[in-house]
Order: structure tokens, then sequence, then C-alpha cells
């Protein structure tokens, strides 16, 4: 029996906060909880399946975090697979909901990342894992493996600057609309071509920025969100995947996004055209113009000219990431929480001024790891309930 | 031209030290299946293709191709940050893996994709060296 239509997200909950110097991750979790839990109208001892990823929570952190609430859930799941662990953990709710082991499960992260000014983008990378050794020589940051991929597709496909810019520009405009963005005031092609050049072909305002923050998720049965507070918001389609160096032949154009989307749209029985909004991760603009991509949202090599015209702007074709992201709303470390957070508000109809009008099918796509090096793609297709 | 790169010393164990101590050599090793023949770029010790471990070690041509790089201009990690801006690159060796590395011996704006490389060797001690490429 299919996945697909049977579970909800029924609570969300954005952290209000870019900068908390005052708070530990672990309050903005329990904050975010609070949120989430206010806004579907149950309490934390409904909770019975706990779900979290974190940058700095140890080996054990889904069993600290259910200490550090008092919760004694039973049904408990750490998955990390980089920031889009959050859309992973969405699926993999529903999983444990539809074959009965948990009923209301919460999904949490919160982290601390800029306050203790953690250099997530160029800080550089030595891990102790196998592939480690065979990175840590070579001076990879971040932004450099993204840059790999992004020079790679500008040689092959033709692909400008300009045009990773419109990324950056029009999430920007979005972040104007979002009283809780963190970056506000408006930028043209020519500021981010202007900003300093961290690794090339990306420059400053093609990366995503740095904040504080923290979200949270319920998720229930369709039938129980439906005699909750809000509209619930359907699962109805799920995808993961991971991409990496093979035996020695990566194909850096070629992202995990290709696997996790075809899944997502079979289990969902839609096509790309049904799609009214996408929440996307955008680490930084290439992110984003992959994606695209490999989702099948446009054919390989076509994502620059696709960004352009307006198409991924509020009133464009498929708009795209409304409240600002990772380039211009948060970015605490790992995002995937808010990309299915900003899906249900929409998909709810209370996003204001950036609402889409008549949004009724989103994509939600996470990445996580390292495009380039090591990543994983987490999809999701949710639709508002009739 | 790039600056001087001080590498850190990669970490090496069992499933590893044959390469690294190749590169000491100045010798790039790739690995075969004896069983399956399929080649492994990154060492183990068997062959994830068919689970044997009748491996193979062989030293591969030097010579390639760039498949990607970038021009790095930030790296807060001691070692880096005084090396910027140097080239983080993948290089599609003629035996058809692609690899991850430096681009030495240029200037970082002669740089480009599908130009001929070839290898060079970073001595780190009389045992270990990291192998980078320059323009052939």
């Amino acid at each position: 029996m299919s996945l697909s239509g049977r579970t909800a997200i029924a609570g969300a909950y954005e952290h209000p906060t870019r900068w908390a110097p005052d708070k530990t991750p672990w309050q903005i979790m329990a904050e975010s909880a609070r949120g989430a839990l206010d806004d579907c109208g149950l309490r934390l001892d409904d909770v019975d399946g706990l779900f979290s990823a974190g940058m700095d929570m140890g080996v054990m952190g889904i069993v600290t975090l259910a200490e550090y609430l008092n919760l004694k859930p039973r049904y408990m799941d750490g998955t990390n697979i980089g920031g889009s662990s959050f859309v992973a953990h969405v699926s993999h709710a529903a999983a444990a909901i539809h074959a009965g082991l948990c009923k209301v499960a919460l999904i949490l992260y919160g982290s601390t990342a800029a306050s203790n000014a953690m250099a997530i983008g160029t800080g550089g990378r030595i891990g102790r894992e196998p592939m480690a050794a065979f990175v840590a020589p070579y001076g990879l940051t971040t932004v450099g493996a993204y840059a790999l991929v992004a020079q790679r597709h500008m040689q092959q496909y033709g692909t400008t600057s300009e045009q990773l810019a419109e990324i950056a520009v029009t999430t920007r405009r979005h972040a104007g609309l979002n009283p809780d963005a963190k970056m506000q005031l408006p930028i043209t092609v020519e500021d981010v071509l202007a900003s300093r050049m961290i690794s090339e072909p990306l420059h400053l305002l093609d990366c995503c920025i740095t904040s504080d923050g923290g979200g949270a998720l319920i998720v229930t049965r369709l039938e129980h969100a439906r005699d909750l507070a809000k509209k619930p918001v359907v699962l109805l389609g799920a995808g993961e995947a991971v991409w990496h160096q093979e035996l020695g032949a990566p194909d850096l154009l070629t992202i995990a996004a290709r696997q996790s989307g075809d899944q997502a749209f079979l289990m969902a029985g839609i096509t790309r055209d049904d799609i009214d909004l996408c929440m996307l991760y955008d680490s930084f603009t290439i992110t984003v113009l992959v994606t695209l991509e490999n989702l099948g949202f446009c054919k390989p090599g076509e994502g620059g000219a696709f960004v352009q015209n307006g198409r991924i702007g509020l009133g464009g074709e498929l708009p795209l990431n409304l409240d600002g992201g990772g380039l211009s709303s948060n970015h605490p470390g790992m995002r995937g929480i808010f990309l299915v957070i900003e899906a249900t508000r929409q998909l709810r109809g209370e996003c204001g001024p950036r609402q889409v009008e008549g949004a009724r099918l989103t994509l939600v796509h996470g990445t996580g790891g390292l495009l380039g090096t090591l990543h994983t793609g987490a999809t999701l297709v949710l639709a508002g309930d009739a | 031209m790039t600056k001087r790169l001080k590498h850190p010393t990669p970490g090496i164990d069992w499933e590893t030290r044959a390469y690294w101590e190749g590169c000491g050599r100045h010798e790039l090793i790739l690995q075969r299946c004896r069983s399956c023949r399929a080649l492994q770029q990154r060492p183990r010790a068997l062959c994830v293709s068919c689970l044997s471990d009748d491996i193979e070690h062989f030293p591969a041509s030097g010579r390639g191709t760039l498949y990607s790089f970038t021009v790095t201009h930030q790296n807060q990690a001691p070692g880096f940050r005084e090396a910027t801006p140097y080239v983080l690159a993948y290089v599609e060796l003629e035996e058809g893996v692609r690899l991850l590395t430096n681009i030495v011996g240029c200037a970082t704006d002669e740089v480009r994709i599908g130009m001929p490389v070839m290898v060079d060797y970073a001595d780190l001690d009389e045992n270990i060296a990291v192998p980078r490429f320059r323009p052939l």
C-alpha cells in the first residue's frame, strides 16, 4: 500500500531568530517545538516519535535531545545526511506512522552556527572518513566543491555568471517580503558580479549566508491532522538519493536530485507541470540551477536560460524559495527544515505579500553535504488538503 | 604563478599506505581487480565491484586532462590561507578515472578545462608525497 496521501504535516514553526548568542541549540529546538505544537494544538506529551540531526549534537544526538525535552518516544530517528536530513525525516516519519510505529512525529533543528563563528563555507575540511585523506591535502572548501560544479557547467553549456546571479537577485527580492529574513536590501546582477570572488566562479553573493536559527515540524496521519488546528499539508511523494565519486568517475552535473526527484514524482503520480512552486536548497546559486535541471524542470544545460526573465520569481511560471532561502533569509548550518516549513505555509496560504496565489502542489528538494564531492538529495511532493 | 601550497599530511591507514608510498616513489597507483577487472581510484582492501580481495596495484601513466577546477580565493584553514589564490581541480587520467587534486606550475588565469596535465609530486618526507598536476 503506497505511502502517498496517508500522512500530513500538521504543525510547522520557524524560529524567528537569526542571531542568538544568548541561546543554546537545544533551547532553540525546544522553543521551536513549542511553536509547532501550538501551531497545531498538540502538547509535548502527545509526541511519540522524535527526529533530528545537527552539526554539534554529539554521536547520540537524538538521545541527548530526548533527554533534554524529557521525552520517551517510541520511535527515534537521528538520520544525518547533511542539510537535507529534515526533508528525509518527513518521509521517514511518514513511513513510521504508516507502519504504526508512532503517531505524532516531531522533527527538530536548532543551531547557533553564526554566533559560534562557525566557518562553514571556507573553513577547510578535515575528516576521519576514508575519503578525507584524498581531499585534505588539496584545500577543498565547501564553496570550492560547489564551484567545481559551476565551472564545469559553464564550460560544458556556456552558463554565465549573470545567469547564476539572477538566482541570488530573485531570492533577495523574496527575502524583502519576509520580515524575518536576515538580508532584505535589494541587490542587482551587477552587485553579485562585483562582490568579491570566494572560489571561482562563485562570488560572495552566490553563497548562502550564515545565521543562527531553527525550526520544527509535526507529522501525523492525515485523518488525525484533519482534526487539528491548521489545514493539513499532505505528503504525496518522496525520494532519497546519494551521489559520490563512485570508483573514480564522478559526473559533476548529474546530481542526487535526478534519482530522488524521479522517485518522488512517481510516488505522487503527478508531473512537473503540476507543480505550483518549489522550495530548493540554495547553499549556492549553482545548487539551485543544477537542481532544477536534475529534477527535470528543464533539460541539462538549459538551467541558465530557465532562471532568467522572471520565471523563478513571485508571479513567474515556477516561483521558488519564497522565504528568501539560504541565500538571504537564514542558513544556520543545515537548512532542510526551512524548505518544508515555507512549503507548508505556502500551501496553507499564510504567506501574506510573498504568497503564491492558489498554490496547491509544492516540490521540496534538500541537498546535503557537498555537491561535487559527496552529497545527498531528498525530495518531497506536498499538497494542500482539498 | 600559484604560491607554494603546504599540503597537510594525509591520514594514512593500512588500506591506503600503498597509494601514498607509491606517491613517495613518484608513482601514481591505481587498483585493478584480478577477478572482475574493475578499476578503483581510491584504494580499498577489496574490490567493491565483486567483493574479491584479489587486487593488484599498478602505476598510472600520470597523464590526463583537466575535468573541472576552481581558483580558491578564501580558505581560512592554516596552510591554505597563506597559499590563496590556488587551484583545486578534478583531473581525468588517461586510464579513465577522475581525482581531486591541485594544479600547480602555471598562472591561475591560464588554467582551462580540457588542458593536458601531468602529475607532479610534492614530497612530504622520504616516504610520502602528494600528487598534484601541472600543464603538460
